[in-house]
């Protein structure tokens, strides 16, 4: 049979999503959410879940539901702050120690879902140095610099937003829509798209931006 | 002369942005910088998001949602401009493609140290984002801020009280009253408000000061504070 990455829906997509999963989740800046897929991790309610996501929560992403819900265990971000004045689902949950959070620089946790993905157990920066947010962890220095040792993020399933698929599950994305999906595609053992468009024809190897084969499932949504 | 205000502190900052640097802007006053570049310089802004170019914001009819800066600000894109992943425009930061990052801060100290995320405000969660890396891997670091805060406590520091971003990493200090260089040897103003004696900046100031053999007045055009 002809490879077909397509699935039904987002529900189906899910359906095997265990208990305490590590979920790395796309989106950045209001662009590359997988919303629908995220309302879906929502409905499936495994529990106990770790996210690894930019944002603990943001306005144009759908993770609070998630969150609200209680199936969160811990998050791993480079921002955790509420939108609004008063405190956003995770501070709430995060001040009453339901959730536990580990914050990253942002370029380590991109780096950190790169390596995960490319076979590289840790690696060092110098971003954080000498910050609460590296306290206790390894430093070397190289030349006439201190680097911060910083080990490599994994996940069972990567939910990532794109805008064109083939069959194949090559991938094409809009402008900023881009930003952690091909990474954490690469660094989670079940990787679910969720797609505006599914095209027939294969997409022309210069425009793939991933590769299908990074790619298990595919769900095409509206808009 | 009255002090700078936000967008006169922006527009001050922008005139020595060099022609065709890579520049990144952090949130709040430093993006108001490119409303200011000299067109000529023909820079790029980067933003961590990814987009190597970005324009002015976009009109609303013509705003696309993916389209849009670390802030989810929907922009334009300027010409040649390009967009990568988050793990390409970070290895941009760090391996120093980045020619200056403007940040905002709270406090900077004589040795350069920059503190910037975290204001210690209860029940908040922390937000650092791309700041340690900017930090750490920008070819230069500079700060817009206000020189003292709103209670009249100093900025400019011997030692920040809050939590470091980096550590000896700020180049340049663009305050409402000074221009303010971070040397081996501390603070060098290198221009200051008109009708400012050296001895009322050295009194809003919590580190020693130098001032330039050629310090010159601080000065901006008449720019309305849209904040």
């Amino acid at each position: 049979m002809p490879i077909d990455k397509r699935v039904k829906s987002a529900a189906e997509a899910l359906a095997d999503v265990p208990d305490g999963a590590t979920v790395l989740i796309s989106g950045f800046g209001g662009a590359g959410f997988p919303n629908v897929l995220i309302h879906a991790l929502r409905e499936r309610a495994a529990k106990d879940l770790t996210l690894v996501v930019n944002s603990a929560t943001h306005r144009f992403s759908l993770t609070h539901e998630l969150i609200e819900a209680g199936l969160v265990r811990k998050i791993v971000c480079s921002a955790a702050r509420g939108h609004d004045k008063g405190l956003s689902a995770f501070e709430r949950l995060w001040k009453e120690g339901k959730i536990e959070l580990v914050c990253l620089p942002q370029g380590t946790f991109a780096e950190a879902i790169r390596a995960g993905g490319a076979g590289i157990p840790a690696f060092y920066t110098a971003a954080g140095f000498g910050t609460e947010l590296t306290k206790g962890k390894q430093v070397r220095r190289f030349e006439d610099r201190d680097y911060v040792l910083e080990r490599a993020i994994t996940g069972d399933l990567a939910l990532i937003r794109a805008d064109t698929s083939d069959l194949y599950g090559n991938l094409t994305f809009r402008y900023a829509q881009m930003n952690f999906s091909p990474a954490m595609a690469t660094a989670a053992k079940l990787v679910v798209a969720e797609v505006r468009a599914v095209v027939e024809e294969p997409i022309p190897h210069e425009r793939v931006q991933l590769p299908g084969t990074y790619v298990d499932r595919l769900v095409a949504v509206a808009g | 002369m009255q002090p700078l205000n936000r967008r006169q502190m922006a527009w001050r900052a922008a005139q020595d942005i060099e022609e065709r640097s890579l520049v990144n802007l952090g949130m709040g006053m430093p993006v108001h910088v490119a409303d200011y570049l000299r067109p000529e310089a023909d820079v790029f802004i980067h933003s961590e998001n990814g987009v190597i170019g970005a324009g002015p914001l976009a009109a609303p009819e013509s705003a696309d949602p993916d389209l849009v800066d670390a802030s989810s600000r929907r922009i334009t894109l300027r010409s040649g401009a390009a967009i990568v992943d988050s793990v390409w425009s970070f290895a941009m930061i760090r391996g120093g493609h980045i020619d200056v990052t403007i940040l905002g801060a709270f406090e900077v100290a004589r040795n350069g140290d920059l503190a910037n995320w975290d204001m210690r405000m209860p029940d908040k969660g922390p937000l650092v984002g791309g700041a340690m890396d900017l930090a750490a891997g920008a070819r230069a670091v500079w700060v817009i801020m206000e020189h003292t805060t709103r209670k009249g406590g100093p900025r400019l520091v011997e030692a920040c009280t809050l939590p470091l971003t980096g550590k000896a990493c700020v180049k340049r200090v663009y305050t409402d009253l000074a221009v303010v260089e971070v040397t081996p040897a501390g603070f060098l103003v290198r221009e200051m408000l008109d009708g400012l004696t050296p001895a009322e900046l050295q009194a809003r100031s919590g580190a020693p000061l130098t001032f330039a053999p050629d310090c010159r007045p601080l000065a901006a055009p008449p720019l309305a504070d849209t904040e």
